[in-house]
């Protein structure tokens, strides 16, 4: 009987995990195929990170489902600067906070969108418009006022913590890209904050993970998104106790 | 408090205290400016370098960064201090202990005597002055040996952490990996596998499942799992089979209490795998992860420099007589270690400081794809750290961790370091190597084609995956 081959048994354990596992070996090295393949998927994360974030087509296509849009850039003012300093990203530049201020209304809105492009833009490009198709139609038919949805450049999870104060709003609904990695360099995060304003910790969010076409599916996100909306307006929080909440409620 | 001044050339620059000396003295780190208290010009960070060349060493035990009263770090430092180990160099000023590093006299020997003299600061202090290639030589010398089924360390070996990690900590997956692995000829400092869960009976299956893999094949190797101390306390209680304590620490005590830890119950879980008794040519058997930042995310950082609270950090692992010590060095991200040059350097640091004060040190030589980074830069420092003798890298399947989302070294990565460096794996997994005809007496890997009785469990996992 013909030896095994070791590698090509490896490889064959692919289908139970997405490890690089059975790499052909030139020497001990990476062969050339797998060698390019990861500087493929390298390539690919890096681009989601740096590609400009185009706010432009953002805008209009939210004015195209007939939303009000309005543009705002954190205290960030360009990627370097972003990548540095977090606690940049995660405030509004001066202007746009008076933009916003400006535009608050009575009243009160229910529910402010954000859209920002995180750590990566490529998450937002995909995404973030499939994703309010699917979530738009729920949240009219559950009548929820919505403040103007805010296009964010060089934004983090907290901003949107200060827009939802600014425009009075009263649960804040950050949509972002995430830190790409090599298997996924376009999902789109949810984080959800009751009682938006600076100052807010991690612990106070409920977060939706990996949505993009092949992770979660924007119509799962968007059921999965008003299902944690409707218990945050129930019990007027968001964070551990809510997602404690829901793991008893299953 | 004491001030500092330097006359640099006609301008006088001031420092306010020591924390401020080593902070501006610090090579540019994203997370010192971050902080607010990094040099505010590279004139200021030269300024401050000379005058700390100039500051005795012995300042370090009259002066501390942290308050004893409100730190128990610092208390442990100052209280465990060595007066006679510090002997040879208690008259030299930061400046000459450098140079006394440098001296072709100053061996291998020396360096483990004086380690139990060395503060944290003094370390951190002496590294400030130095090249990166005065951290490679110094290092380079130090040979600090760890033993629990395997000796780790040893001049001319190199050893590496197998990271069979997968995303829903699904056995078979980590098997897979693992035997791909064990067929390169990684695995020798641990198994070790970061679940993605933080649940006690799936760490136990985890453990179960690598401890029966090493029972059979008798393989000279410890696992890990790397969950909370307290998880491995509970695993203990439960009588899971427990080769080493994994936790993540930091340099402050702050910082500890943010992950959830203090000395007391790194005490209590020393003891408790101690008592189980499963090493058989030693019994190091505590396992901490670290990383330059880590304080300054829990804000507890005491306005001190990045660099040198992670050295603090390996006064805390020292305690415990660790097996492994391993620097994630790049994980933390671009907010603290901005690009390959800034992780290059505090690898390099991180590796010096741990071998001074007598830390039997690894380096996760890694980034996130936020950072500007990318394999070339981990290339260049596993090839630096590989030089300056660093005693064990990890070893990821393809460089790519599916479940933490980065890139780290692969087996692959390691065994170019061997072959370069004519190092070898630990001598008792060598042998074993060799008897399971993965490598041969050279330490070549056998070509694919080669059966090994380690396929026996290769076809049992694509048996399972089959049913």
């Amino acid at each position: 009987m013909k030896p095994p081959k070791v590698l090509d048994d490896l490889r064959a354990l692919r289908a139970i995990t997405a490890a690089r596992i059975g790499l052909p070996r030139a020497g001990s090295s990476i062969a050339t195929a797998d060698m390019l393949a990861f500087d493929r998927d390298h390539a690919r994360a890096r681009d989601a990170v740096h590609l400009p974030f185009d706010h432009a087509s953002l805008l209009a296509g939210l004015r195209e489902r007939g939303l009000v849009a309005i543009a705002v850039h954190s205290a960030a003012p360009d990627r370097a600067t972003y990548l540095q300093r977090p606690d940049l990203g995660r405030r509004l530049a001066a202007e746009s906070r008076e933009r916003l201020l400006v535009a608050a209304d009575d009243p009160v809105p229910e529910l402010v969108l954000v859209i920002a492009d995180g750590l990566s833009t490529a998450a937002v490009h995909g995404n973030a418009l499939p994703l309010l198709d699917a979530l738009l139609p729920l949240i009219r038919e559950r009548g929820w006022r919505l403040a103007p949805v805010v296009v964010a450049s060089q934004g983090r999870v907290a901003l949107a913590d200060e827009v939802g104060e600014c425009l009075g709003a009263r649960l804040a609904v950050n949509m972002i890209g995430e830190r790409p990695g090599l298997s996924a360099a376009d999902s789109l995060g949810i984080y959800l904050t009751w009682g938006p304003r600076v100052g807010r910790k991690d612990s106070e969010r409920n977060c939706i993970s990996n949505v993009r076409h092949g992770g979660l599916a924007h119509a799962e996100a968007a059921a999965l998104l008003m299902r944690l909306a409707g218990m945050a307006f129930t019990r007027q929080l968001s964070g551990v106790a809510l997602k404690d909440d829901r793991q008893l409620l299953e | 408090m004491t001030t500092y001044r330097y006359d640099l050339d006609g301008v006088r620059h001031h420092f306010a205290d020591l924390r401020e000396l080593l902070a501006k003295a610090s090579l540019a780190k994203s997370g010192d400016y971050l902080a607010g208290i990094a040099a505010v010009s590279e004139e200021e960070r030269v300024a401050a370098r000379f005058a700390l060349a100039d500051l005795p060493l012995r300042t370090f035990l009259d002066e501390t960064v942290v308050p004893y009263e409100d730190d128990e770090v610092t208390r442990l430092i100052q209280d465990t201090h060595d007066a006679e180990a510090f002997a040879p160099v208690v008259h030299m000023t930061v400046g000459q202990f450098r140079d006394w590093l440098l001296d072709y006299s100053t061996d291998a020997v020396a360096l483990a005597a004086l380690a139990p003299g060395l503060t944290p600061e003094m370390v951190a202090a002496v590294s400030k002055l130095m090249r990166n290639q005065d951290l490679v030589l110094v290092a380079s010398k130090a040979e600090v040996v760890s033993r629990f089924r395997t000796t780790v360390g040893l001049h001319g070996r190199l050893s590496t952490r197998l990271q069979p990690n997968h995303p829903t900590d699904d056995p078979l997956g980590v098997a897979a990996s693992t035997l791909d692995g064990l067929l390169n000829g990684s695995g020798d400092a641990v198994i070790g596998i970061n679940p993605a869960t933080d649940n006690v009976q799936g760490a136990t299956r985890l453990l179960i499942l690598l401890d029966e893999l090493r029972q059979r094949y008798e393989i000279p190797m410890q696992s890990c799992v790397l969950t909370h101390v307290t998880n491995t306390l509970e695993i203990i209680a439960r009588g899971g089979p427990v080769d080493l304590v994994f936790q993540s620490i930091a340099g402050t005590e702050g910082a500890n209490r943010a992950f959830g830890i203090d000395l007391a119950v790194l005490d209590e879980a020393h003891q408790a795998a101690l008592e189980l008794g499963r090493g058989t040519v030693g019994d190091n058997l505590m396992y901490f992860e670290t990383g330059q930042g880590s304080a300054l995310s829990a804000d507890s950082h005491h306005d001190v420099d990045q660099q040198t609270l992670e050295a603090r950090a390996y006064a805390v692992a020292r305690t415990y007589s660790p097996l492994l010590v391993n620097t994630v060095v790049g994980f933390i991200g671009p907010e603290y270690l901005y690009d390959g040059k800034q992780i290059t350097r505090a690898g390099l640091e991180d590796h010096f400081c741990g071998k001074l004060l007598g830390v039997p040190m690894g380096c996760d030589i890694c980034y996130t794809n936020h950072a500007e980074a990318d394999q070339n830069d981990m290339d260049n420092l596993l090839t630096l750290l590989g030089v300056a003798g660093v005693n064990f890298i990890m070893g990821v399947p393809g460089a790519d961790d599916i479940m933490l989302y980065y890139q780290s070294t692969s087996f692959h990565d390691a065994n170019y370091l061997r072959q370069v460096l004519g190092r070898r794996p630990a001598p008792e997994f060598e042998a074993w190597l060799q008897r399971m005809g993965v490598t041969d007496t050279d330490g070549r890997l056998a070509p694919g084609d080669r059966p090994t009785p380690l396929l026996a469990a290769l076809a049992e996992v694509g048996g399972h995956e089959a049913a």
